[in-house]
């Protein structure tokens, strides 16, 4: 007699081979290399930092390979390592003001200190394919990306603003506790603002863009304005424990979002225009002006302005948007869930059974009813 | 013969700790499993880690396992009561690989007794421990999605809610409209899920002499049932729990009181065999007979 129970672990060996042959296609074609992927995929190479919330491009490129390409595994591949890392130390606050600017756009004003700086950008491509690169006609770049400059860092659109009183300040507040690490503790809701935007800088790109897009199709509203939009390298320094000045230890690149929002005003506090943050690793405009809405969204408490919109709940926001989370727990419908199935149908035969018994009872009653009414007169 | 070493796909895995997670993280577990020890039914927040294995998956199974293992452990894996489940290998094959250690089929050899959606068939005692994989820790999530408003009513042990659903699904169907993970009341005190267990099951939750410990990675929580502890499935005095026979035997064993997998076979019959296949196993080799 034949019962599939058995035999679970060849079938998992042959699974595994197979997924090896699959990653590899067809052999008649180079294989990628790391580098490759790294120099040449980097968009996606960042998104899959971004997600992970692990600043190493060659283990992300090699995640992108071992992942087929596919951004959440490829994102949950590198976390799984980085659970695995120590953890020396806590760097000190990255300074965006000081980033060796590579892209900085504003659209509030129409020139400012610094100007407005096109960098690599999709936005005035026409998206047009481009046959050449199948066939492998890929001109000599024709521009070598400017020299970064230390020395003159790019002011913040938003710090005249802010030095006017238009714009809430942003800095922290005294007594400000140190942020929570959502990478280790659990979270208990309501999270604080620190928490909430760790979260959303590894959340999903689609999740995060959909809750910012419906922002703006009316569910809380936020007036934004893209305030400040940059992508460059900042430095990271340390304080080691011996010494009583940072060290800078290196430098990432980052896509930092600082929207110009909906203003307030109280008896206290005279009208000032509000603003909403969004940071993510390498260059992701996307995830950053996006998050910046979200995180103004899930401000309203703070402005008194409700809870009535999906994008204004943090229980919604947050434990939903974690890619990995989410995809491991959506694809777990995929294993075996019979035990459970069982019961459901058990008692739905019971249902079923009892339903029919009631019905052939009642259909008894309608029969017999009339008989016994006449025998009774009679 | 069925202890064995089953490294799995790739040799031992180098350049990892034992049971894959580092000292650190093991005791910041084990401090939160002390406390839902002490605390029985009761949800303890964790720093869960993101482990090699999908959420949903059996992470916060595997993190408390890991976090009690040593190196004399006997480890069993099921999932749906079988060793032999897809998922349950990958398990296995996970701890074999990252602690050397002996792993088994065979419930009674067991010290650590890994498990998804089953408690075994034969009686647990008390030098065991059941590991339960949780997919959902809080009991009252359908009826309450907000955990911030969840961890109040817990503590005010206001559960009007859940006792209006179960009279609701009474008075609609004469039945609970629950068969797995029915929630069950711990030390008369937390209301809790058992996991999504058949409610076949629940009766032996209930002075357990093994150490019954829950963990919930995607969700970041951990629970616990201390040996010889009260555990009650909700009810009403007219409408007591009860758990009803299946009315079919093991077409294997021929088992009645064990709880059954439906099978359909090649031929189109239907079939009932064991869900726990090691209780299976055994009776029929006590018998004398083999397939």
């Amino acid at each position: 007699m034949y019962i599939a129970v058995k035999g679970g672990e060849r079938a998992i060996e042959a699974s595994r081979a197979l997924l090896a042959a699959a990653r590899r296609g067809d052999t008649g074609v180079a294989s990628l290399t790391v580098p490759q992927l790294r120099e040449q995929l980097g968009l996606l190479v960042d998104r899959v930092m971004a997600e992970a919330s692990l600043y190493d491009p060659d283990l992300a490129a090699l995640a992108i390979k071992q992942a087929c390409g596919d951004p959440i595994e490829a994102a949950f591949l590198l976390r799984a390592y980085r659970t695995t890392l120590p953890r020396f130390g806590y760097s000190m606050p990255i300074d965006t003001d000081a980033m060796q600017v590579r892209r900085r756009v504003s659209a509030i004003f129409k020139d400012l200190p610094g100007g407005q700086v096109l960098g690599p950008t999709f936005d005035y491509t026409q998206r047009l394919l481009d046959f050449g690169l199948m066939r492998g006609d890929e001109p000599a770049p024709t521009i070598t990306p400017a020299v970064l400059d230390h020395a003159h860092p790019l002011p913040n659109a938003l710090a005249e603003l802010a030095a006017e009183g238009l714009v809430e300040p942003c800095v922290p507040r005294a007594g400000d506790p140190d942020p929570p690490d959502m990478t280790r503790d659990p979270p208990t809701y309501p999270l604080p603002r620190p928490g909430w935007l760790q979260m959303l800088a590894r959340a999903d790109e689609g999740w995060v863009l959909g809750m910012g897009y419906s922002t703006q199709r009316g569910y809380a509203y936020t007036h934004p304005f893209g305030g400040d939009i940059r992508f460059g390298s900042v430095a990271i320094e340390v304080l080691p424990d011996e010494l009583d000045f940072p060290v800078e230890i290196g430098d990432i690149e980052v896509t930092e979002c600082q929207m110009v929002n909906q203003f307030t005003g109280s008896a206290a506090v005279p009208p000032q225009f509000t603003r909403g943050y969004g940071l993510v690793f390498g260059h992701g405009e996307r995830k950053a002006m996006a998050m910046s809405l979200v995180d103004r969204a899930l401000r309203s408490p703070e402005f008194d302005e409700g809870d009535d919109s999906p994008a204004q709940r943090q229980e919604f926001v947050l434990p939903q948007g974690d890619s990995v989370e989410a995809s491991g727990f959506v694809q777990h419908l995929k294993l075996p869930h019979y035990v459970t199935f069982e019961s459901e149908l058990q008692l739905i035969r019971k249902l079923r059974a009892e339903v029919a018994q009631r019905a052939a009872a009642m259909a008894f009653e309608e029969r017999e009813t009339p008989a016994v009414v006449a025998q009774e007169l009679a | 013969m069925n202890a064995r070493q089953d490294n799995g796909c790739a040799g031992p895995a180098e350049g990892y700790n034992f049971a894959y997670l580092d000292e650190r993280t093991k005791r910041m577990i084990r401090r939160a499993l002390l406390k839902a020890v002490a605390i029985p039914g009761h949800q303890v927040p964790f720093g869960s880690r993101e482990m090699p294995l999908a959420y949903g998956w059996g992470t916060g199974g595997i993190q408390v396992t890991a976090a009690i293992i040593g190196a004399d452990d006997t480890l069993k894996v099921i999932d749906q009561g079988s060793d032999d489940t897809t998922n349950a290998v990958n398990i296995r094959q996970f701890f074999a690989r990252t602690t050397g250690i002996a792993t088994t089929t065979r419930t009674r050899d067991a010290t650590v007794i890994q498990t998804r959606h089953r408690i075994p068939e034969t009686p647990l005692a008390d030098y065991q421990i059941l590991v339960y994989q949780v997919p959902q820790p809080e009991p009252l999530y359908k009826l309450e999605a907000r955990r911030a408003e969840t961890l109040k009513l817990h503590a005010a042990e206001d559960y009007a809610l859940m006792n209006v659903k179960l009279y609701e699904d009474i008075a609609h169907w004469n039945h609970v409209e629950t068969t797995y993970d029915y929630p069950v009341r711990v030390d008369g005190r937390y209301v809790m899920s058992p996991s999504p267990i058949p409610s076949f099951d629940n009766p032996k939750m209930h002075r357990m002499p093994a150490l019954q410990l829950f963990g919930a990675g995607r969700e970041k929580r951990l629970y616990a049932i201390p040996p010889y502890t009260d555990v009650v499935s909700l009810d009403f005095e007219d409408h007591p729990f009860r758990v009803e026979s299946q009315g079919h035997a093991c077409t294997l064993c021929g088992s009645r009181e064990s709880y059954l997998d439906e099978v359909i076979d090649e031929r189109g019959v239907r079939i009932w065999t064991c869900s726990d296949s090691d209780w299976c196993d055994d009776r029929r080799s006590v018998a004398g007979t083999t397939t």
